[in-house]
């Protein structure tokens, strides 16, 4: 893996070998605000980075933008929904998760007030090191009562959270991909459902099941693996909380071995989830993880990182291929 | 729409009945307990008089009338007093407030919202009621809603840094549907105020808020300070009030640590007596 260079604020990731989508966020709000007219969207000096300049340019009077001030940008769309608004927030989650942990879970979840955190650089998206990646982000909303909490995977599903997120009850917390987003699910099929794990495929040797843009890998290492003579499915776990257990047995029951893989670390995350739901269905497979170790991350390059650390497609499929003790080259 | 008393009746010999009664309400909570956030209530007995039957709009059949004015509690451990209020409004049965910090009582030691009709959020961990009432402001605002947004805060508050983030976005959003109320009772949980917070007025100012200073137990000077807070334009408005812990209770008033009230159970009948002397 040849070595690069943390990228410049604000400068996209290019996407190689897939369509892509720019700003698919701002596209979701803004339809959402036409069709429901009650979204004031707010961000903390972030607004630029978190795609959210299209919705205010299209809905200049539903906008604030509260400084770096991350406790006011909380609890500011809390008072908002007390009044009847629904307050979509952008700001990183690092800054909304540790920062602002208190304000999300009173202030918001508490109460359920109606407000929708949409949280960018979960995980490593960004090369900006340990204060910018949101890496247990999952963990420590998944903790707090009354809390939705959404990793969506591509443009496609982020558009559509986006669009729909003000149905939701309550309190959401979603982690927000921006710039130019990968396409994997086509928009004309794919429909996301709250709480509800979509499969890929049939393969039973391998079941991965994933969460974020994770399945985006793993649906490559799966079709990597066909060649080699291992057939892999795919879970789509987008909504980490409610989780959809029943779902999960019913898949996990239904493979060999199952991979679970998260851009997040391995404690209190989707493997953490998994493991209780095969628990409480009794059911015990051998299980690879695959996710961020347990210690803050360098600064880098996106693809360095995520190479490094195993969440790349390559990575994905010859981590299985290990584990599974068959050629990874057979793939080339 | 109220409020119970409009400013062309105004009589301040009603609103001192009210403060007494706020009173009463109080000690009736305490006494069932023995201990409690008592002498912060009774601090703000007159604020909360002059609010609830003086300025504030609400809907005494309705607690979540549309067109109402919001009042954010940001020190949720001063339920005692909104529980006195809410109790002599007919939000909640007067028979409840004995049950106040008893175990499945909805009369909790600090405020939940949803619990209890007219708690508009929950407090408690402090320094989230103004921010709040800045995003309340905005979204009355945005409706084109005449009604206001009132706030409490306190001295001990200030230390919160969240309360900050919050005075800059009011003021950077000309937030002047909005006023807030600093209880300076300079007490807070280890005791007399730990850190200096003064010049609190000149802190305000600095922020950008218009700001006006009285005694916060004094009823004439509460009712001035709401008419000035209506008058005033452009700006988000801040009373600053200098109160007592323990008012109206000389006992209770002498005691140094005020921040959570613990009475033997033989005092109880002294306190009400004491309380009804100064009334009389």
């Amino acid at each position: 893996m040849p070595k690069g260079q943390t990228l410049g604020m604000g400068e996209l990731e290019t996407v190689e070998n897939r369509p892509f989508e720019t700003a698919p966020f701002a596209k979701g709000a803004i339809a959402a605000n036409e069709k429901r007219d009650d979204i004031v969207v707010l961000t903390a000096d972030l607004g630029k980075y978190t795609d959210v300049y299209p919705f205010r340019d299209r809905f200049p009077d539903r906008f604030y933008n509260v400084g770096m001030a991350e406790q006011a940008l909380v609890t500011v769309a809390a008072g908002l929904s007390r009044t009847g608004w629904t307050a979509y927030c952008t700001t990183y989650g690092a800054f909304a998760t540790r920062r602002a942990h208190d304000f999300l879970a009173i202030a918001c979840a508490h109460g359920g007030a109606n407000v929708k955190m949409f949280a960018g650089n979960p995980g490593l998206t960004t090369g900006y090191g340990g204060t910018h990646q949101a890496i247990e982000d999952l963990a420590l909303m998944r903790a707090v009562p009354d809390m939705t909490v959404i990793d969506p995977c591509d443009a496609t599903e982020m558009r559509q959270i986006a669009e729909q997120a003000g149905e939701i009850d309550g309190t959401v917390y979603c982690r927000l991909l921006r710039g130019n987003v990968p396409v994997v699910f086509d928009p004309a099929t794919y429909k996301f459902e709250l709480g509800k794990a979509k499969r890929f495929g049939d393969g039973a040797d391998i079941g991965f099941i994933s969460t974020g843009f994770m399945t985006e890998r793993c649906l490559d290492a799966a079709r990597d693996l066909a060649r080699m003579g291992v057939k892999a499915s795919v879970l789509h776990c987008a909504t980490i909380k409610p989780f959809d257990r029943d779902g999960v047995a019913e898949f996990a029951a239904s493979v060999d071995k199952v991979v679970t893989a998260e851009n997040h670390v391995l404690i209190g995350g989707l493997t953490s989830v998994v493991l209780d739901a095969l628990q409480e269905a009794s059911i015990l497979k051998p299980m690879l993880k695959i996710g961020i170790p347990d210690r803050f991350i360098e600064c880098g390059s996106i693809p360095y990182l995520q190479n490094k650390y195993g969440l790349t497609a390559e990575r994905v499929r010859d981590s299985v291929a290990d584990w599974l003790g068959v050629r990874a080259e057979a793939a080339e | 729409m109220t409020p119970a008393l409009s400013n062309d009746t105004l009589s301040f010999a009603f609103l001192k009945e009210k403060a007494h009664q706020l009173r009463r309400n109080m000690l009736v909570q305490a006494a069932g307990k023995g201990q409690g956030y008592l002498g912060q209530g009774l601090g703000l007995a007159e604020f909360f008089s002059v609010l609830y039957f003086h300025e504030l709009k609400y809907d005494p059949q309705d607690p979540h009338a549309e067109n109402r004015d919001r009042f954010y509690m940001s020190t949720g451990h001063y339920s005692i007093a909104l529980w006195a209020v809410l109790a002599e409004i007919g939000y909640i049965p007067k028979d409840m407030l004995p049950t106040y910090g008893a175990d499945e009582s909805p009369l909790e030691m600090s405020t939940i919202e949803g619990r209890v009709p007219g708690v508009e959020m929950t407090g408690g961990s402090l320094g989230h009621g103004l921010g709040i009432a800045v995003g309340a402001a905005l979204g009355l605002r945005l409706k084109g809603s005449q009604s206001r947004v009132f706030v409490e805060t306190s001295d001990g508050e200030l230390q919160e840094g969240s309360t900050w983030e919050a005075a800059t976005a009011a003021a950077a959003f000309k937030c002047d549907n909005l006023v807030a109320f600093l209880d300076c009772n300079g007490i807070q949980a280890d005791g007399m105020l730990v850190v200096p917070i003064e010049p609190v007025a000149d802190k305000w100012r600095a922020f950008g808020w218009d700001v006006f200073e009285i005694d916060g137990n004094s009823l004439e000077q509460l009712v001035g300070a709401m008419q000035w807070a209506r008058a005033t334009r452009g700006k988000p408005k801040m009373v600053v009030m200098r109160t007592k812990p323990g008012k109206g209770i000389a006992r209770l008033e002498a005691r140094e640590q005020a921040h959570f009230i613990r009475v033997d159970a033989d005092e109880w009948d002294l306190i009400s007596r004491e309380l009804e002397q100064e009334n009389a």
